[in-house]
């Protein structure tokens, strides 16, 4: 993976530091990449088919939803903000573009569901910025508002759409690589090149590590925190008709439940759920482990009743990390 | 007094960090006694008044209760001796009740039941000598009758030893008078009180006992009525230059005014300010903690909003509603909270420093890492920012070169005039003399500084030109000729009435 990497290991500076400071700190900073090669190479090794190029696309085509989600979801992380309602934004796009076909033709379709992520993501920055509503607050109303959206533009309903084109999005590929997983990866690449390298990147995480400082660095702090929120929502809509065109169909109910797994694969990955610290190659590799214990699963025939509680210890793990990272600190 | 002291403290040591803030400090607390400790902002009052109430515990010495040696690990060892704070900041639960407050964590009382804490409220009023009423939140109630609430809580602990930090900082005269009156009452039912303040005819209005601290040392004690304002002024002076200063270099006489602020008014009680800074020239600006210097500062910014003022940058009258605008009009703020408003722990030395001038080294948006590079290396060389690396966190440095990181911020942008609040907050002597020879480097290029500073000495070993602030108005100035530790701080405790030194305009 080419994405840049904005944070600097621990340097010589930090002399004065026990070591068990620098344990806990390394842990922190890298255990994503201990546990994700942990977990590929105990798969390998425990099972003929997972290292086949075959399944191993299947799980990036799995993972492409909550991938797109979480992508932009870190922006909003590092920014000190939180966003539940991706979920139902997620399904809103989807219904838009499934419904609006007929009228605008497919790539209007496809667009349109995307804008209206991008909308409902303008809003909720706007409530969370100008009305200085909590984050977590805000979203979690406005996540019901828009999946009720959804409910009254569907009546309730599936949404089919008859046009096949409409499905090249979601089941066509390239070289047996899907275009779903192509468009993920490569909003993963924008996202980073955006986060890494820009002024506004920079921003992100000036506003989220110490918004007073930020501020009086005369950044606009409110501006940048709804910036977060807007991509966030534009990557749900996103996702949402990734999938709608996978299964040909706008479907208000979908979703549920994807705002936390992104947020789970966020936290795995070691973006500090307390804002000011992230990157999006972690996020990548937060939402590919979740997919993978799946998978795993999956291959290895145990009961799939057990995966959830096996990926709460590690959401508990990682965060758990984080925060001894910090007491340690002080 | 035949018995012994009520609270002894023998060659007690405090240090924070590379700062020695009390030193070999010994002091006796007679039982029912008001006792003060005054001395300049940064003489270890307030620590003195900690580490009496286990906030702080002391690094030598030790702390004698009745003659029996006591060690506190918290506040709560204290309390259970009967020794309590009341700090600066109250320590109440504004959302909730004044009996509900009293009655927190009170050890047996919390146990007590509805009526019975009724019955023990009444009697808590009765030993006071004030009321307050049992059923308000504490939020509604103005902070002097917060304030009776926490020596009712303290009351209720069965505090034998109340240490009162600067309780009258914010009260108007009625209310502290009103306060004075419960404290002398407290005192007259045997409870014993340490007055750490800043207001000296406050201090010998009330008080039984002064004592005088300087720079963490014992200067002496003894009864108030043999104190004046101006005895105690002389005390608390005559500290010893511990830090040498590099030479001032004059002001050219044609020097451009780079900053004219007229007018200013801010938070409500800071009013009518009016100065000029001129190219090159370091202006000091001092006063009590709480006299609007701070306050100051941000409104010329743009960090809080102005409530009437205007400020003029290189001539130009420039309207600066917020930091950004601030930072446009070629402003620079370094704050005197460096953690908390002045920089990112987390991040590096480079993501801190350009951060407010970011599109200087951009294009588009897109920042150039080489551009980026060279500027950040030539500023920490300029600087003399000790690091590994400009990749290094900014949490991994000492505070003297975090502070230099804060300098190079915002130096990075050119600014017509850097106003730096406490520059030396937190750092010690050696990286102390970098910054004051950065500061006049930066003079010598033609900017213009605002030095604002709680250590008097850095403040005249600074600045060109003196201001002095009291209770939110600019109430002296002094050139290089009349600046002298006496004058200003004698401006700065209200102490000079009817000496001339007063600004005229």
């Amino acid at each position: 993976m080419t994405v840049p990497e904005v944070e600097t290991p621990l340097t010589p500076g930090a002399r004065r530091l026990s070591s068990s400071w620098l344990r806990v700190e390394a842990v922190r900073d890298y255990g994503i990449v201990f546990a994700f090669l942990a977990m590929f190479i105990t798969l390998s090794l425990s099972s003929p088919v997972f290292l086949t190029s075959a399944n191993l696309l299947n799980v990036l085509n799995q993972s492409s939803e909550v991938g797109i989600i979480a992508v932009a979801g870190t922006l909003v992380v590092i920014a000190g903000g939180f966003d539940l309602s991706v979920g139902a934004i997620y399904a809103v796009g989807g219904v838009v573009a499934a419904q609006t076909v007929p009228d605008i033709g497919v790539p209007g379709a496809l667009l349109a569901g995307v804008l209206v992520g991008l909308g409902f993501g303008i809003c909720n920055g706007a409530i969370v910025t100008v009305g200085r509503i909590n984050p977590f607050v805000a979203t979690l109303a406005s996540q019901i508002i828009v999946r009720g959206i959804a409910l009254v533009l569907t009546g309730g309903t599936l949404i089919t759409v008859t046009d096949p084109s409409f499905a090249t999005l979601g089941q066509g590929s390239v070289f047996t690589i899907r275009y779903a997983v192509l468009v993920w990866l490569g909003f993963a690449v924008i996202v980073a090149l955006l986060l890494g390298r820009t002024t506004f990147g920079r921003y992100v995480y000036a506003v989220g590590g110490n918004a007073e400082a930020a501020r009086l660095s005369g950044i606009r702090v409110g501006l940048v925190r709804g910036v977060t929120f807007a991509l966030s929502g534009l990557a749900a809509g996103l996702a949402g008709v990734v999938v709608a065109s996978r299964v040909s169909t706008g479907q208000a109910d979908t979703g549920a439940g994807l705002e936390l797994a992104a947020i789970a694969a966020i936290v795995i990955g070691g973006t500090s759920i307390l804002g000011g610290e992230g990157a999006i190659w972690r996020t990548v590799l937060g939402v590919v482990l979740i997919t993978l214990i799946g998978n795993g699963f999956n291959l290895l025939n145990v009961d799939p009743t057990y995966q959830q509680i096996f990926q709460g210890v590690i959401i508990l793990l990682a965060v758990g990390i984080d925060a001894w990272a910090r007491r340690s600190r002080r | 007094m035949a018995t012994a002291p009520h609270m002894e403290l023998r060659n007690v040591g405090k240090r924070f960090g590379g700062v020695q803030a009390v030193a070999d400090l010994s002091l006796s607390i007679d039982r029912g006694t008001i006792h003060a400790l005054v001395g300049e902002n940064g003489a270890g009052k307030s620590t003195v008044g900690k580490m009496i109430a286990g906030v702080h515990r002391p690094d030598a010495g030790e702390l004698l209760l009745d003659g029996r040696v006591v060690r506190y690990h918290a506040p709560r060892d204290a309390l259970a001796d009967g020794v309590t704070i009341i700090a600066q900041e109250l320590a109440l639960v504004p959302q909730r009740s004044v009996l509900e407050n009293v009655f927190l964590r009170s050890g047996r009382a919390s146990h007590l039941t509805a009526r019975d804490k009724r019955q023990r409220y009444a009697e808590l009023q009765e030993e006071a000598g004030f009321e307050v009423p049992a059923d308000v939140r504490v939020a509604s109630l103005r902070v002097a009758d917060q304030q009776k609430v926490e020596i009712l809580k303290a009351l209720a602990r069965d505090a034998q030893l109340i240490v009162m930090d600067e309780p009258t900082a914010v009260l108007n005269s009625a209310e502290t008078e009103r306060l004075f009156h419960a404290v002398r009452a407290l005192r007259d039912r045997g409870t014993s009180i340490v007055f750490v303040s800043h207001f000296l005819e406050d201090v010998l209005s009330l008080v039984d006992t002064v004592t005088i601290l300087r720079d963490g040392k014992h200067i002496r004690t003894g009864p108030a009525a043999q104190e004046s304002p101006e005895t105690l002024v002389t005390g608390m002076l005559g500290r010893t230059f511990d830090t040498s200063f590099p030479e001032k270099v004059p002001v050219a006489q044609d020097a451009p005014v780079v900053a004219a602020v007229r007018g200013l008014c801010a938070a409500g009680f800071v009013k009518d300010i009016s100065f000029d800074v001129r190219a090159g020239e370091i202006v000091g600006l001092a006063g009590l903690v709480g006299s609007g210097r701070s306050e100051v500062a941000r409104a010329i910014f743009g960090a809080d909003k102005r409530d009437a003022g205007d400020v003029e940058v290189a001539g130009e009258a420039v309207d600066i509603a917020s930091p950004r605008d601030g930072v446009r009009a070629g402003i620079a703020l370094l704050p005197e909270d460096r953690k908390g408003q002045g920089l990112l722990m987390q991040r590096s030395i480079l993501d801190n420093i350009t951060l407010p001038h970011l599109d200087r080294v951009s294009a588009g948006g897109v920042v150039s890492p080489v551009r980026e590079q060279k500027a950040v290396d030539d500023l920490i060389s300029r600087i003399g920012i000790r690091a590994s690396s400009p990749a290094a966190k900014v949490n991994t440095l000492s505070g003297g070169n975090q502070q230099k990181v804060l300098f190079a911020k915002w130096l990075f942008g050119r600014p017509s005039l850097l106003i730096t609040d406490e520059p030396t907050r937190g750092v010690d002597v050696g990286a102390k003399r970098a910054i004051y020879e950065l500061i006049h480097s930066l003079a010598a290029e033609g900017v213009g500084v605002l030095v604002i500073s709680s250590e008097l000495e850095e403040v005249l070993g600074l600045a060109h030109r003196v201001l002095v602030l009291r209770e939110g108005r600019l109430v002296a100035e002094f050139d290089q000729s009349q600046m002298s530790e006496e004058s200003v701080m004698r401006a700065i405790f209200a102490a000079d009435a009817g000496d001339g030194e007063g600004l005229a305009s």
